[in-house]
């Protein structure tokens, strides 16, 4: 059972942040009173459901919406046809050729993936809405589909996209060092034919939804919807609507997971806001659970092919090549952005500096790719992790041997990675002995004979990843020079109301990262008040001034950029506090003033206190006689901007995010040789991601992350059939993890303040990837004694176990070494 | 002309009594949600694997999307919202936040209405069995592992 045991190395404080303060979140979402999109009504709404194509790809001939505009009950309809006229396509980051891609919000005269939105019927109830979809009659002539990226720029093969004259979408060369001089210096060279990270994403339990209202008066739409990147999805439609930003109001509260899937939902917004104000009512869009698997946010399909890795026989790790090919599905909403995001971790955690990538991404007739809880740097991290792992079996050396000896050393932090990138602080080796004593590695040995003698197989393996966190938004210029994007940017806002509330908002989009509880910490350590003083309001509102390009929630930031803007924005409201309490204390000096206990006093004598209702009082209602120079609103905005250059597009090379946190994760497996079924029967995890505000908060994030990782390694897939059907559409055929799925785990930590974020904070959301290289590492261990397979995907179900015992040499990888 | 398959149906919601119209058709988490607004029980898959829909019926533990509001007329319905006694939070609510058992909250009342039935059957239950009654409920935040602790809790 669950037992979690703590590593405790940190210092007892006696600020509010380090501690595990109660979520302020909870009360209303224990009690079922959060907001979340499906719970909002307005008089008169219609519901909206889209129409969906059968087909994987398709012209589409006709369209026939008069049935189902007549159906009792039926408010209106939308076409792609209609779309195509209000609307212009959506800006694309790609360069040539993917810039050439025409995405519209509904399907314009073709559909390229099963699940494509094609028309959208609005009407009074759920159930008229979807009666009436099943009687819009679309006629097809279907195209062949294409399934599988490794195939997908053939001779023959079909075009998805005519306007970008092949499915090749990016491609872009990444090298660094000197490659010839590493495979010269190597003792060997070992040869990876392929490896597979494949499609799956975190299924937040919550789908998509928005609530949109349309005022005719002023033009403006307000977007209720649990998008958790409005500045994107900003940016996205303001263009492609015709209209100005201004004209586009998100507001949040309660989001039921994001996990970077609800970044790209901005076609069915642009819809919703479309026939809001074309049927001049509000629209309320719940995607259903079958939507979401078929539609939204599939996590970057990657293979690595023809790898080449220079290595010591000692296992000293020199560098590597490979062919990195991303399957982007049919449109490309956030894409190809997966072709340089997992630069931020190029050399993973080694010291390897000689680094090639042959970087590609070709389109499927498969639901378009999307950030997904540790975007693109998951898939590379992995890679590197196969690698370790592949070059220390084909060797026959220590795992924990090649790690530790390839490992970045703390000695070294902060250390420029061969391209650029700055990983600011972290003790690798010292976290994977933590981990390595929670599972007791020394007594593996003894175990391994006691799992053999009843019959099954034992296996241990390591996953340590890096979580990136802060985007530096420059990097999208090494997809694209003509993006003009760079840095990145939060807003937090804290006021004193008029009876000396404490008010802070965010542009931040929390879904369940308890923003509102950590935010209050660091503004009650500053402004010397308790955190029930502080009230942070819930979600994000576009009109509450507290927001900037790229605010939202995602890419493991808030703990930097969020905190950062609510520290900058209190800091300067204590200040003011005290500027006022100077003058209204007749000149008593800043510096001799003091917040404590609510309010400001003076430190020589603290009898003079001035609470902070009153100071909120005084200048919001009560400012007469004030000094004329007295610039104070106690009402304080900052922005918080990275320390960041923009990258250098011709060598590649730059620091692409301010923080890395680090995960360590050890699974131990017992494998079943009969049925290639296996238990996961320990497992440790040990986070490092400098300074915690709130412990419990973290390691509810390293759980969850954990979790997720499990079951992508062991089930969850979002896998097709060659003519592009989906097999797995729901919760039936997708399996997440259950209550009965969860293995024991042991929990440790590590702080390493980083030296470049002004709370010592990293962000630290996605450090999930960890458990799928340690499942995957310790399954290839079980194996060595059945044939010795090569673990080659990152999905390994029983069926594919079974496989690789009973066929090593067909079902496993193709690995050889050579002489260099 | 479409025969109506409207039914007028009685049931009592933790404690009010609410008597109204319904289609045939209609889902109870969607009589729930749309008709009365009660809108604490969530949908999370349409297909009744994620139990984020769960309600007490008559003493029963259901997923409301597996039933029909017509199958609920004259029924005794507890829901997300009649856990807390005002603004008291049951034990195993307060236990929940303790533990920190919940991230985003949307599997949150669901899971909250299968630990309250299997308190109520098993006060004192193991982890084992703790872990078999929450096995119909999805979340996909937390890993479960605080959730295990927060029930266990609560039954202490």
């Amino acid at each position: 059972m669950s037992a979690t045991e703590t590593v405790e190395v940190a210092v007892p404080t006696v600020t509010w942040s380090g501690q595990s303060v109660p979520r302020k979140e909870d009360k209303r979402l224990v009690q079922g009173q959060g907001v979340f999109i499906d719970d909002m009504k307005r008089h008169a709404m219609g519901y909206l459901h889209f129409v969906r194509s059968p087909y994987a790809h398709a012209h589409i001939t006709s369209i026939d919406i008069s049935a189902a505009e007549k159906h009792p009950g039926v408010y209106g309809t939308l076409t792609g046809e209609e779309v195509a006229s209000l609307t212009d396509p959506f800006f694309q980051i790609a360069s040539v050729p993917g810039a050439n891609v025409k995405d519209y919000a509904l399907a314009v005269g073709k559909v390229r993936y099963v699940g494509e939105p094609i028309v959208a019927v609005v009407a009074e109830t759920r159930e008229a809405a979807r009666d009436a979809s099943e009687l819009v009659e679309v006629e097809f002539e279907p195209l062949d589909a294409v399934t599988d990226a490794r195939f997908a720029q053939d001779g023959g093969v079909p075009t998805i996209h005519e306007d970008a004259g092949g499915n090749l979408m990016w491609h872009g060369v990444y090298e660094w060092g000197d490659l010839d001089a590493a495979f010269a210096e190597a003792d060997k060279v070992v040869k990876i034919d392929e490896l597979h990270f494949h499609r799956f994403n975190s299924t937040p339990l919550e789908c998509d939804g928005a609530l949109v209202e349309y005022n005719r008066g002023t033009g403006q739409w307000t977007l209720h919807t649990n998008n958790q990147f409005p500045g994107f999805a900003a940016i996205m439609m303001g263009p492609a609507m015709r209209t100005g930003l201004d004209k586009l109001r998100f507001v949040t509260q309660d989001i039921g997971g994001g996990f970077g899937n609800k970044i790209t939902s901005h076609p069915q917004l642009v819809v919703c806001c479309l026939l809001a104000r074309k049927l001049n009512r509000p629209i309320q869009w719940t995607e259903w659970r079958t939507d979401f698997h078929l539609s939204m946010s599939h996590g970057n399909e990657r293979w690595f092919l023809d790898t080449e890795v220079a290595v010591k026989n000692d296992g000293t790790l020199l560098g590597f090549r490979t062919r990195a090919l991303d399957d982007a599905g049919a449109y490309l909403r956030y894409e190809p952005l997966g072709g340089v995001i997992w630069a931020q971790v190029t050399p993973g955690m080694y010291k390897w500096r000689h680094i090639r990538v042959d970087f590609t991404q070709v389109a499927t007739n498969k639901a378009p790719v999307s950030p997904n809880r540790g975007y693109s740097r998951m898939q590379h991290l992995w890679f590197t992790e196969r690698v370790i792992d592949i070059v220390a079996h084909e060797l026959d050396l220590d795992p924990v041997a090649v790690r530790k000896r390839n490992y970045i050393s703390v000695d070294d932090m902060p250390y420029e990675t061969p391209n650029g990138c700055v990983y600011d602080s972290g003790d690798y080796a010292r976290m994977l002995d933590i981990a390595l004593e929670l599972i007791d590695y020394d007594g593996v040995d003894a175990r391994r004979d006691d799992v053999e003698s009843r019959g099954l197989l034992l296996g241990v393996g390591i996953g340590s990843t890096l979580d990136s966190g802060t985007n530096n938004f420059g990097q999208s210029r090494l997809i694209n020079p003509e993006l003009q994007f760079s840095g990145n940017n939060e807003v937090a806002t804290v006021k004193l109301d008029i009876f000396g509330e404490i008010v802070v908002t965010l542009g931040t989009t929390p879904q369940g990262q308890g923003h509102e509880t950590t935010a209050a910490q660091v503004v009650a350590d500053i402004l010397k008040c308790s955190v029930d003083d502080v009230h942070v309001r819930a979600g994000h509102d576009s009109y509450w001034n507290s927001h900037a390009g790229f605010s939202g929630t995602y890419a493991s930031q808030f703990a930097v950029t969020g905190l950062s803007a609510v520290k900058g924005a209190t800091e300067m409201l204590a200040a003011e506090i005290k500027k006022l309490a100077s003058a209204v204390f007749g000149g008593v000096p800043v510096e001799g003033l003091e917040l404590a206990e609510g309010g400001v006093r003076i430190k020589e004598s603290p009898d003079a206190f001035l609470p902070f209702m009153a100071c909120g009082a005084i200048i919001n209602a009560n400012n007469a006689g004030l000094p004329d120079d007295l610039d104070v609103t106690l009402n304080c905005r900052y922005v918080y901007r990275p320390p960041f250059q923009v990258p250098d597009v011709e060598k590649k090379f730059g620091n692409l995010t301010l923080t890395y946190a680090t995960q360590i994760h050890v699974a131990v497996v017992e494998v079943d040789p009969e049925t290639g079924s296996y238990d996961i029967v320990d497992y440790a995890a040990v986070d490092d991601c400098g300074k915690r505000i709130n412990p419990q908060i973290v390691e509810g994030q390293v759980m969850g992350a954990t979790a997720q990782a499990l079951g992508a390694a062991t089930h969850e897939q979002f896998a097709y059939d060659e003519d592009g059907n989906l097999l797995t559409p729901n919760f039936y055929d997708y399996h997440v993890p259950h209550a009965l799925d969860m293995p024991a785990l042991k929990t440790g930590y590590v702080e390493s303040p980083s030296p470049f974020t002004p709370l010592g904070t990293k962000g630290m959301g996605e450090g999930g990837g960890a458990g799928i290289h340690a499942v995957c590492a310790a399954v290839q261990d079980a194996l060595r004694s059945r044939g010795g397979a090569i673990v080659w995907d990152s999905c390994n179900p029983y069926h594919r176990v079974w496989e690789m015992i009973q066929n090593p040499a067909e079902a496993g990888g193709k690995v050889t070494v050579e002489p260099a | 002309m479409a025969v109506s398959t409207a039914k007028t149906i009685t049931v009592t919601i933790n404690g009010e009594s609410y008597e109204r119209e319904v289609e045939a058709r209609k889902l109870l988490i969607h009589f729930l949600r749309d008709d009365l607004d009660l809108t604490g029980s969530h949908i999370g898959c349409d297909t009744g694997n994620c139990g984020a829909c769960s309600v007490i019926v008559d003493g029963v533990l259901v997923k409301s999307c597996m039933m029909l509001a017509v199958q609920a007329d004259g029924a005794t319905v507890e829901t997300v919202e009649g856990l807390a006694e005002g603004e008291q939070l049951s034990k195993l609510q307060q236990a929940f936040s303790d533990a920190h058992a919940l991230q985003c909250g949307y599997c949150t009342p669901g899971m909250l209405m299968s630990a309250t039935a299997l308190l109520r059957a098993n006060p004192h239950p193991s982890r084992e069995e703790i872990r078999k009654a929450l096995q119909g409920n999805i979340c996909r935040c937390t890993g479960y592992w605080n959730i295990f602790e927060a029930v266990k809790a609560a039954s202490e």
